[in-house]
This record gives C-alpha cells, structure tokens and sequence, in this order.
C-alpha cells in the first residue's frame, strides 16, 4: 500500500474529492465519446444485468432505445432483437457514464460530457428529458422517442454550440454552491440549479446561429424541466468519484447504483470490483391512485450524487423535499442528515448548507463505517411504475442493502491478507 | 362521480400537495382523490389514474386542481375546509429536537473534545473490545460491565498503565470522581477523603458513613472485585493510591478490598507505608491486630470510615466501641437463627464476617449459590450473586426475591432476626423501603398469630441528599417495624446482641512497622491527575441513565447509543478491527 493506513488512504480519496473541478465542456453523441457504442450495444443502470433479469421499466426503455436507433420498426420486432441476444448489455458506469432510473443509452442519445479538470477524466450522462411519459421510466410510445430524436437533432446541438462559446465549458462547482444555499439537494430537488443553468446558457442561446421555432422549443424546454440539472449533476458526481478512485486504497465508496434486481457499490482499495445485493423497495409518497404494491424495486445510476454527497446525503439542505422523508419535518431531516455523518470521515467544505448552520455536505462514505454502525446512506429517488411505461408514480427514499458493504471490505480484508 | 374544483392562483410544492391527497383520502364517503397543480405533465397523471376530467383541462399550472371521486356530492364542503385546514397549518408541531444520537466513536468523540473518562455498560463480550478503543482515544475507563475475561482485564490495565491511564473495573459498579456520582452511586458530600476499593457496596457504606459522620470524599475508584488477584497484581489499585497520594484535595487515603493474595497484599502494604498522608486500610475478613505509623487498619465498614474521620480531624486513632441501643425483644426459646438478605454483597460478607466471629464458628465465610454464610441455622445471603440475577433485575432494583427470601425465613419458627439492608443513590429503587415495608409488616403479623415476635433490622445505605432521601426512607422502614441501624456493623452486632453474643474486637496499638521495603511510588500521569481534580466529562457508552445522573450533578456526559458493531456479527467485527489497524508494510 502506499498509504501506511486505511485512514490516510481515505483521507486521500477525500482530499480529492474536495480538489475536483467538473466543468460541463460539451453535449455530443454518446458514440462519439463511449466507442463501443458504434455496435449494437445498450448501456444501462447499476451493476451488470442480463435481459431476463431486468424489471419492466428498464426492458421498456431498451424497446424504446431499439425503435430509437432503428434497429427494429416495431415494439414486436424490438423485443424478439432483444430476446435473441443480438444487443449486447454494458452498465453505463464501465464506459465512464451514469444513466438515471433505466438508464438506457444508445449511441446516437446526446449526452452531458463532463470534465474533471483536476484529474483529467470525463465523464457523461443523457439528457434529462422532463416527466411524463419518458424513456427513463420505460415508456417507449411514439411521443417518447419522437422526444429523444428531438433532443438529438435540436436540443443537442443547440446547448453544444452555446457551450463551445464557452472558453473553458461552465464551472459545476460553483452553480452547485449557489443552488445547494438555493434550497436543492441535486437528487430530488435541482430546480434552483436548473434555472441557474437556464440563466447561464439563455444569454448565450438568444445569440446562437439556428432555427427560431426551435430556438423556442429549446428555450421552453429548459425553462419547463425542473430536473433538467439532476443529470449534469450525475455526471459531474461521476466525473469527481472516478477522480478521486485513482487513489485504489481504502474503503471509501465510489459508486453507489441498482439495476432494479441488484444494488452494486465499489470501494476505493477494490478499484472496479462491483458488490452487489438484492435491492430494497423505495418508500415515499405516491401519486393518486398508485401503492407501494405498484412500485418497481430501487433503480438508476442517480445515486452517484448519494455517492458525491449530496442527494437523501444532503436532506437537510432542501427543506422542501424533507418531508418525503416520512411524516416529519425539518427536525427528522436534521436527524438523518446528522445520522450520516456517522459513517462518512468528513465534510466537504465546498458546498456549505445554510439549513446546516453552514457546516458542509458529507464527504467520503466509509464502507467500515457502514457495517459497523449498520446505518446505510440514505438515497432520495423516484419510483417508478413496474409495468413499463407508465411511468412515475411517485418519489420517496431508499438504502442500499448492508450485504454490498459486507462483501466489500471483506473482500478488501482479504486483499490485504486477512484470512477469513 | 368525479367532482373538480379548480382553486386558481394556489401555488403548493408537489410534496405539500401528495402529503394533502393522501389526508383528504382517508375521509368518510372519499373514493379517490387526487390534488396537483394543473400542469400539462400533471394532467397526465391525473390521466394515468383516470381522474383526468373536462373541467381540468381549464386549470393552468398557477392553478391548484383537485379532483374528487364521490358518491356524496354534499361532502365537498367539508373536503376544501380540509383542504384549507391543512394548507394553514402545515407546520409540524411535535419538531422537537431530540438530542443528538452518537453511533461511533469519531462522533462522540467530536462531541466530546474535552472527554476525560469512558463509562461502559454494554454486555461483557464487547466491553473489553470498547475499553480498548476508549484507552487509544486516551480516555480513562470505568467499566461498569462484567464478564470480562481476566486475561483481557490484565491487558486493558497493563495497556492503560503504560498509558498513563486508569481502567476503574471491569464489574465496577460504583465510583466518584471529583464530586460526580459514576453508576451505582450515593451523593456524598465533597471533602478531602479518597477511597480506592475493589468493592461497590464497600464503597457506598464507608463513604455514606463518612457522609454521616460530617466529613466528606473527593474522589472514590473503584478497582473491580479481580484487581488484587495475583494475575492482575492490583495494578489499577497501586496506581490509584498513587494517584490519591498525588492528589492536591486528598488528605487521608482509604484502602478498601476482600483479602488479597499474599504477593498482591504485601505489594499492597509496601506502598501504603511509603505514602505520605494516612492511610486507613480493610482487608474485610481480616481481623487486624494492630496499627502502623501512619498507616490504621480497621476491621469493619464502620470502623474504616470512623478511622478515616478521625486521621482526617487529627483525633486519636483508638478502638471503636460501638455503643448498642438493644431494643426490647422477646423471643420464643427456640427462636436462635440470624437470616441475612441482603442486596449488597460486600454488607453480607461484613454480616457473615461478624456473625462467625462472634459465634466462634469453625466453618468460616464460603461462597456458594449466594450464600456468604450457611451454618447452624444462620444464613447469609448476597442476592445480587449472579444465581439470583441471571435474566432477572438487581435487587437493589427489585424487591421481588428478597420478599420472597423474607417470608420463607418468616415462616421459620427458629427464625429470631432477619437482616436487610437498602441501598440508596443513583441506579437504585427510586423508593425500595415502600417495596419491602408491607412484606415486612405482614411477615411480623403472620409470625405474631403463631405467637412469636420476630425481629427484623437494617441499615440504610445513603446520604440525605441521595434522590431517594436517608431520612424518608429510614422512617418508612421504621413505622413498618424494622428496627434501622446506623451501620450494617450496628445492624448485624444488635443482632448478635439480641442472642447474646458478642463481637469482641481488640484494642490495636501503633507498631512500628515490621520490614522496610523499597516501595516506589507510581509516576502519576497529567491525565489521571486531571481526572481527580476536574469535574468529569464523560462518553457513556451503555445505560442512558448514568449519563442523566453525571449531567444532575456537574459533569458532562455524552450520550453513545452503542450497538454491537457489524450488528454482533463476530467474522464482520475481526474484519473491521483487521482494518481498522492495518499497517503497510
């Protein structure tokens, strides 16, 4: 080990952490930036899955990824291509990129790319593409993927032209700042991001060569989605956790994901080893009309910003969604946020939450402080239908398994020589 | 039907507006129910959940809409008065915030920067495990938790030697540090004498004593009943006598212990005699012949408190007679045995001690199922021995067994005195004498329908500023016929009285000492200095009221709601401590 202790190596990944600089250079084609999207392959959320094994929404979003790319004409011929094997399935996280709810991803999608310009790495995420009916939550109608082919052609390119005018792409870190003393905890609530994001690129979009009808839609679009910077935050938390597991010691969690069958993390010292178990249901509140006997089991790559710090990590920074937490207020949110600092090493001083008397955002989830506590990270999200394409049918919080946090530092234990 | 009202320009968040929907859906006559603002999005769900009606698509997203689905129309009134009802009052009213919960150690000690000691009541698996974690957070540890192994208790003290820190335990039920009560203990006025004892109950009748007698206590450690084994060689009982010899607010020390081996007592002695304030010192069981310069042995609880009172004023150090009031008895001739019930240990091996004594009996103290004394007829009984407290409350918290105890000694006709004591203080019944005195009433009654008159004595073990109140509780023993002593020695030698027997104790002198030794007296630390002359602050790991009683009087608790790691899993628990204290090579 480089490090004489597993504290000093933590502390390394966290001080990394604490150094990284996500900027947003660019929105291209996924193929452009993951090349082995060129093929027939679909990245999706969480840790590896096998088509059988995935729950509706997400086959439901590879169906509607499939009649996307044109690699069948109808939802019939979708599923047989995809029964038959022929389309090759990649977790997001093992080509650098984070995928929300399903996660899906085809090569011709746009998605966010994000650099960390501390350590030179990047990472990417698709486009938020607003509620309704959407992709994310399998729903693959006519409207869905007439929306994804706009957001390709119009919306893309769009926001890349009002970013290359950007000398050095926009500077995450501090939109995060301001939204995190805004009132958003970047998981269920980015309001205050997105319009600090809107205000950023809409000077910009007024001036950009295009096509007025669309320049509109691009605008309205913006101003419409509330969550459109959950995934820029994605992959800006993907971008810093990637940095700082360069550092291959110690037991901070790098990653935090579901698939809907199996909750994975990684550790620092087990550099991309997945520990996976079955994922829990999430509780929260419902749209009318929809239960918890409705709800698909815990899904999507969004708890990278859980991973990051922020997320259910950060409850008590946005007041607003405290009470999905339960039937309490702003008191409980106060006692989880003060619960998790148990089993992080410390607080990152870049992002200081004002409801928190100004202390920061957690920093560093120490997997040994998990098992030993037994407390696991708190992840806000929401729940999906489990019939594919009915979409959201309400919002609430989930924890990921113990059993990852086991395996991994009884896998690390091991690497280190312990004889179990 | 469905039923829509558009409530335009009512701007809620969505969670505001779900938290509200489920509300209205638990109303009489409410099929369904469904309220969000009127966004093109929302409309869609309202879609989704077949709510989605003409007069809806009129709402714009400013506008609240709520969609109702009844068979009552007459109940939308009551519906929207609900509506605004929860709209208004949305503040949660029982926000109380709780104290903050400590998990691990790296948050109790961030709360507790300034922490001097570790307090721990958790099961005795996991104590020696925490002790250890509290003496590399440089704490000193009292740990109340027994079922230690000795082999782990001679690490922790030899870790915490070397150190420079006191491990007070492990089974160590009481203590005072600097005035704050720790555990199982009496509120004794401060003063300037130290009491290092390796027992609990020891502790509280010669410091109560002491309380009574005017003077007072700067600090008691307690060492734990295995500290003066030939294993642990009184390694936390050398370093607190140095500790008190040290200590600026401590004038005369008391020594408190059970017979130690050989090698231990004379290590013991050695440094007692190089010690420069006096010292009165009980090896209880021993029956001491005389005195040294400096340095008084006494024989009972009574005697060590009376001793030290008395170094401690510069009186003359002279034999204790103790002046019985006999009360006026009659006994039925058969009527010979002395039963002893008793809740504190170290008071029923001091009533075994004295009754052997004066009955001359050749058997002398034994230790078997409880029993202190079992000869003759005569019976002590310590209950709070692990037979009796398996799965069951302490009977310094439950009176249970011993009115139990009380009433088959009762039916006894050779029964003539039954003794008893009641512990007060911190951790004990908030009102034990109101839990005895009808058993005892009744038991006098039953024996005095059989003709006999059965005698029942006791000693209160507390101080008037105890929570419970000496006086309070004397007089309820009191008017329920039990004759109370000022001492469990008084208690037990009117008892013996009562039979015609008689404790005969020997006129010590001073001698000169028989042996130099080249005793050394132990460095002490700045930490434990610190400890003796600072009001304690203090991560309590265990029962929550321990932490309640330091905050009452002064100290500073922190409050660790400790759980075995890794929820008690024993392969997790090696794994986290084989990383915890991992090293590269």
């Amino acid at each position: 080990m480089t490090y004489q202790t597993i504290d000093e190596a933590n502390k390394a990944v966290a001080a990394k952490v604490v150094a990284s600089a996500p900027f947003l250079l660019d929105v291209v084609s996924a193929k452009q930036v993951i090349p082995v999207l060129e093929g027939k392959v679909l990245l999706h959320a969480g840790p590896p899955i096998k088509w059988e094994n995935m729950t509706e929404p997400m086959q439901g979003s590879c169906i509607g990824a499939v009649l996307f790319e044109e690699w069948a004409a109808d939802e019939a011929s979708a599923k047989a291509l995809l029964e038959s094997g022929a389309i090759e399935f990649m977790p997001c996280h093992h080509v650098d990129a984070v995928g929300p709810m399903g996660g899906i991803t085809s090569g011709n999608m746009p998605v966010f790319v994000v650099e960390n310009k501390t350590d030179k790495n990047v990472a990417y995420c698709t486009m938020n593409e607003g509620i309704g009916a959407v992709l994310r939550f399998g729903a693959y109608s006519e409207e869905v993927v007439n929306r994804l082919r706009w957001m390709r052609d119009v919306l893309g390119p769009a926001l890349s032209k009002v970013l290359h005018t950007l000398a050095n792409g926009m500077n995450l870190n501090v939109m995060i700042a301001k939204a995190i003393a805004m009132g958003d905890e970047f998981h269920q609530r980015n309001i205050a991001a997105s319009l600090a994001f809107l205000k950023e690129v809409a000077p910009i979009l007024v001036d950009i060569e295009m096509d007025e009808a669309e320049r509109k839609q691009v605008m309205k679009f913006l101003a419409d989605t509330d969550q459109f910077f959950l995934n820029i935050m994605m992959a800006a938390s993907k971008a810093v956790m990637d940095g700082a597991r360069m550092i291959q010691e110690g037991t901070i969690v790098t990653a935090m994901c579901r698939n809907g069958e199996n909750f994975g993390i990684r550790i620092s010292g087990m550099g991309d080893e997945w520990f996976t178990a079955p994922v829990n249901t999430p509780q929260g509140l419902y749209f009318t009309g929809y239960s918890g006997e409705d709800a698909n089991p815990d899904i999507g790559d969004s708890a990278i910003t859980e991973t990051f710090g922020v997320g259910g990590m950060a409850m008590i920074a946005a007041p607003a969604v405290t009470r999905f937490v339960g039937t309490g207020g702003f008191g409980d949110a106060l006692a989880i946020s003060n619960e998790m600092m148990e089993i992080v090493i410390d607080r990152n001083p870049n992002f200081t939450v004002p409801t928190w008397d100004f202390q920061g955002i957690c920093l560093g989830i120490d997997a040994r402080k998990v098992v030993e506590t037994g407390i696991t990270p708190v992840i806000n999200t929401g729940i999906a239908h489990k019939k594919a394409g009915v979409g959201q049918i309400g919002a609430g919080t989930v924890h990921p398994p113990l059993a990852c946090f086991e395996k991994a530092i009884v896998a690390y234990a091991k690497k280190l020589g312990m004889s179990i | 039907m469905l039923h829509t009202i558009i409530k335009e320009n009512a701007y809620q968040d969505s969670i505001v507006l779900m938290l509200l929907t489920n509300k209205i859906s638990t109303m009489d006559h409410v099929n369904r129910v469904s309220i969000m603002m009127g966004t093109p999005a929302n409309k869609d769900i309202f879609g989704g959940s077949g709510l989605r009606t003409a007069e809806l698509e009129a709402a714009s997203a400013n506008d609240m809409a709520i969609v109702l689905d009844t068979d009552e129309a007459s109940i939308i009134d009551a519906v929207l008065a609900e509506v605004d009802e929860f709209l208004t009052s949305q503040s949660i009213s029982d926000d109380e915030v709780a104290e903050e919960s400590v998990r691990t150690w790296d948050k109790a000690m961030k709360l507790g920067k300034d922490a001097n000691m570790a307090m721990l009541s958790i099961p005795g698996t996991y104590a020696a495990l925490e002790a250890e974690k509290a003496l590399d957070e440089g704490l000193n540890t009292f740990i109340f938790s027994d079922n230690m192994t000795i082999e782990d208790e001679l690490h922790l003290k030899q870790k915490a030697h070397e150190k420079g820190l006191l491990v007070m335990g492990p089974d160590c039920g009481t203590g005072i540090i600097n005035g704050v009560p720790m555990a199982f203990t009496n509120i004794v006025r401060p003063g300037r004498i130290g009491i290092v004892g390796a027992s609990g109950t020891g502790i509280q009748e010669v410091s109560t004593i002491i309380d009574k007698l005017g003077a007072g206590v700067t600090n008691a450690i307690g060492t734990g009943g295995r500290d003066l084994s030939e294993k642990i060689g009184g390694i936390t009982m050398l370093d607190s006598i140095a500790a008190l010899e040290n200590d600026q607010n401590t004038d005369v020390i008391v020594v408190i212990s059970k017979p130690p081996a050989k090698v231990v007592r004379d290590k013991v002695v050695a440094l007692l005699r190089k010690v420069s304030k006096p010292v009165v010192a009980i090896f209880l069981g021993e029956k001491p012949t005389h005195h040294e310069e400096n340095l008084y042995f006494a024989y009972t609880l009574e005697e060590t408190a009376e001793l030290a009172v008395a170094a401690l004023n510069g009186t003359e150090i002279k034999a204790i007679e103790a002046e019985l009031s006999l009360p006026v008895v009659h006994l039925q001739e058969n009527q010979t045995h002395i039963k002893g019930y008793y809740s504190g240990g170290t008071l029923a091996s001091e009533a075994g001690m004295l009754i052997a004594d004066a009955l001359a009996l050749k058997e002398g103290l034994i230790k078997q199922d409880g029993f202190v004394l079992k000869t003759g007829g005569h019976e002590v009984i310590d209950l709070g021995d692990d037979m009796y407290t398996q799965g069951k409350p302490h009977p310094m918290i439950d009176p249970e067994k011993r009115i139990e105890m009380l009433k088959a000694a009762a039916g006894d006709p050779e029964t003539a005195i039954i003794l008893l004591d009641v512990v007060l203080g911190y951790g004990a019944h908030d009102d034990m004498a109101s839990q005895l005195a009808p058993a005892i009433k009744e038991v006098k009654e039953t024996a005095k329908a059989a003709g006999r008159e059965l005698v029942v004595l006791g000693t209160v073990v507390g101080t008037k500023s105890d929570p419970q109140n000496l006086f309070r509780q004397k007089e309820i023993l009191e008017e329920a016929g039990v004759i109370v002593c000022d001492s469990n020695n008084k208690a037990v030698r009117t008892a013996l009285a009562i039979l015609d027997h008689e404790v005969k104790d020997t006129d010590k002198k001073v001698e000169k000492e028989l042996a130099t030794t080249d005793a050394v007296i132990p460095v002490v630390s700045e930490k434990v200095t610190a400890l003796l002359q600072t009001k304690p602050e203090v991560i309590n790991l265990g029962l929550k009221s321990f932490s309640e009683a330091i905050r009452e009087t002064g100290g500073k608790a922190v409050q660790f709601d400790w759980r075995p790691a890794a929820g008690g899993d024993v392969t997790l628990q090696k794994v986290l401590y084989f990383l915890d204290h991992y090293t590269a090579k």
